[in-house]
């Protein structure tokens, strides 16, 4: 009997067992394991979350190669670390300390300003960030295994998360209405490989699992992208920035498993102290937007 | 026949899918109330210990037992670790087989894997066939078994990868994430007939 690693299946299916679950941003190893006891499906290992590499600026990177490993030593979950966008080294060193999934992420800055990873090279998964239904496709194409809306990160808005998940969703909804004889204008106008439209055009959904992310800060903002039709969620600054990082992690969980459960929503809202300090996107200004980066 | 589908977190949708492909009625199970009139129950892969902790939260665990210890029940992966005997390890097991196992048992993601697989079982739902395309991610494995314990599939000598105890199914792969139905047919014919 013949093992294949590295498969697209196998990619894939992970991100399948991820699902209706959440992953949340852990800096310590402590971090982790509170992340792990509030029943968090998976951890992203980095060292500053998005709000403080907002607040910081400078050049954001990987992470120290030490840390990841110290969490991966933690948790029993699975733990996916984030590379810039381009930065195929990166992706090449978090693939040999042997993380669960890579984000190639515009959370971090970016290595190349017009290519992004070929990500069917690595036994490793990647998951990347999207707006539209034509990045999706894109990073599909190169070979990411699974999604995620983008959002704008280290906010606590949920605005832009909604926005990118009703475009994604919306954009699929049209596609499948359309004429077979429209699609490969479609496919030309949306930047997007034509098999992978034909493919959404026929069943109706992305081919890989479909997170959200970035400013996710409640467990009504969690429910809301599930209701909205996303398949799990990332939240970032949302938990360790707020009062109580474990009461709200765990509040978080039940939320994206019950998200069509008013009643036992309100019921794990109460009293969760308080939640990250937000900022408005609407005044940010352009160049602090991070969703803006990616091809 | 109503078949639930404990949908907490995981894979629950492509074993939901399966089953409405071959005719049967399913239900999610996310609270104790929707396991009443089942006649049998998938628990799914997806985060042992996230499945744990909300079915402890929710008041579910402790009914799961009690279904488990009188209908029909399959595991997949992470449903086959809660099915297994408690060994105070994380995440608590429901002990209702007569299995133990140890989770991540082949290593971290880059070490999941597909392999056909040999499964005597599953001849009669397909004579041409003998082997199963088993997908394994951040597999567990059963590294032991009771006497009353049938071993359905191994991969070498020692690594139990499918199980089954009277009413109750162990796999510690995905069948759902395959278009190979054998296995959830193989399932449907252990539940009893009205």
């Amino acid at each position: 009997m013949t093992e294949t690693t590295g498969t697209f299946a196998v990619k894939k299916g992970l991100a399948q067992m991820l699902k209706g679950g959440v992953i949340m941003d852990v800096v310590t190893a402590e971090h982790a394991r509170i992340a792990e006891d509030a029943g968090a499906c998976a951890v992203m290992a980095l060292e500053r979350v998005p709000a403080d590499i907002r607040a910081d600026g400078g050049v954001a990177r990987m992470s120290d190669p030490e840390l990841i490993l110290k969490i991966m030593d933690t948790v029993s979950i699975p733990v996916m670390a984030k590379c810039r966008i381009g930065h195929f080294v990166e992706a090449q060193i978090l693939e040999a300390l042997g993380v669960d999934y890579i984000d190639e992420s515009e959370v971090l800055t970016p290595a190349d300003e017009s290519h992004h990873i070929y990500k069917h090279d690595f036994k490793v998964p990647f998951v990347c960030g999207c707006r539209n239904l034509g990045e999706a496709l894109r990073r599909i194409g190169e070979g990411a295994a699974m999604i995620r809306t983008k959002g704008e990160a280290g906010t606590g808005d949920v605005v832009e998360a909604v926005r990118h998940a009703r475009t994604v969703l919306g954009e699929i909804r049209h596609l499948q209405i359309m004429p077979v004889e429209e699609l490969m204008t479609y496919a030309k106008n949306i930047g997007a490989p034509f098999e992978l439209v034909m493919e959404v055009h026929k069943t109706g959904k992305l081919p890989v699992v479909n997170f959200a992310a970035g400013g996710i800060a409640t467990p009504a903002d969690a429910a809301l992208m599930m209701q909205l039709g996303v398949d799990g969620v990332f939240v970032g600054s949302g938990i360790f920035k707020s009062g109580d990082p474990a009461k709200r992690a765990a509040a978080i969980v039940k939320s994206v498993t019950h998200y069509n459960e008013p009643k036992i929503l309100a019921e794990i809202s109460r009293n969760l102290g308080e939640p990250m300090v937000g900022r408005q996107i609407s005044t940010l200004p352009d160049n602090e937007l991070m969703a803006e980066r990616g091809w | 026949m109503r078949i639930g589908i404990l949908a907490l977190q995981g894979a629950f949708i492509e074993h939901e899918k399966m089953l409405k492909n071959l005719g049967v009625e399913t239900q999610q199970v996310r609270l104790s109330q929707h396991l009443n009139d089942l006649d049998g129950l998938i628990i799914p892969g997806g985060e042992s210990t996230t499945i744990a902790k909300l079915a402890i939260d929710f008041g579910l665990f402790d009914d799961l037992k009690t279904f488990a210890s009188e209908h029909p029940v399959w595991g997949t992966c992470a449903g086959a670790i809660l099915l297994a005997k408690d060994d105070q390890s994380n995440p608590p097991r429901l002990d209702v087989m007569d299995i133990h196992i140890v989770r991540n048992a082949f290593g971290r993601q880059v070490d999941s894997f597909q392999a056909d697989l040999l499964v005597p079982s599953l001849a009669h739902l397909n004579g041409s066939n003998p082997t199963f395309p088993a997908v394994f991610i951040r597999a567990p494995i059963i590294n032991a078994v009771g006497k009353k314990v049938e071993i359905l599939a191994q991969i070498g000598f020692d690594k139990i990868v499918a199980a089954r105890q009277g009413h109750l199914l162990a796999t510690v792969f995905h069948p759902e994430l395959t278009n190979d139905d054998r296995f959830h047919r193989y399932f449907l014919e252990m539940i009893p007939s009205k």
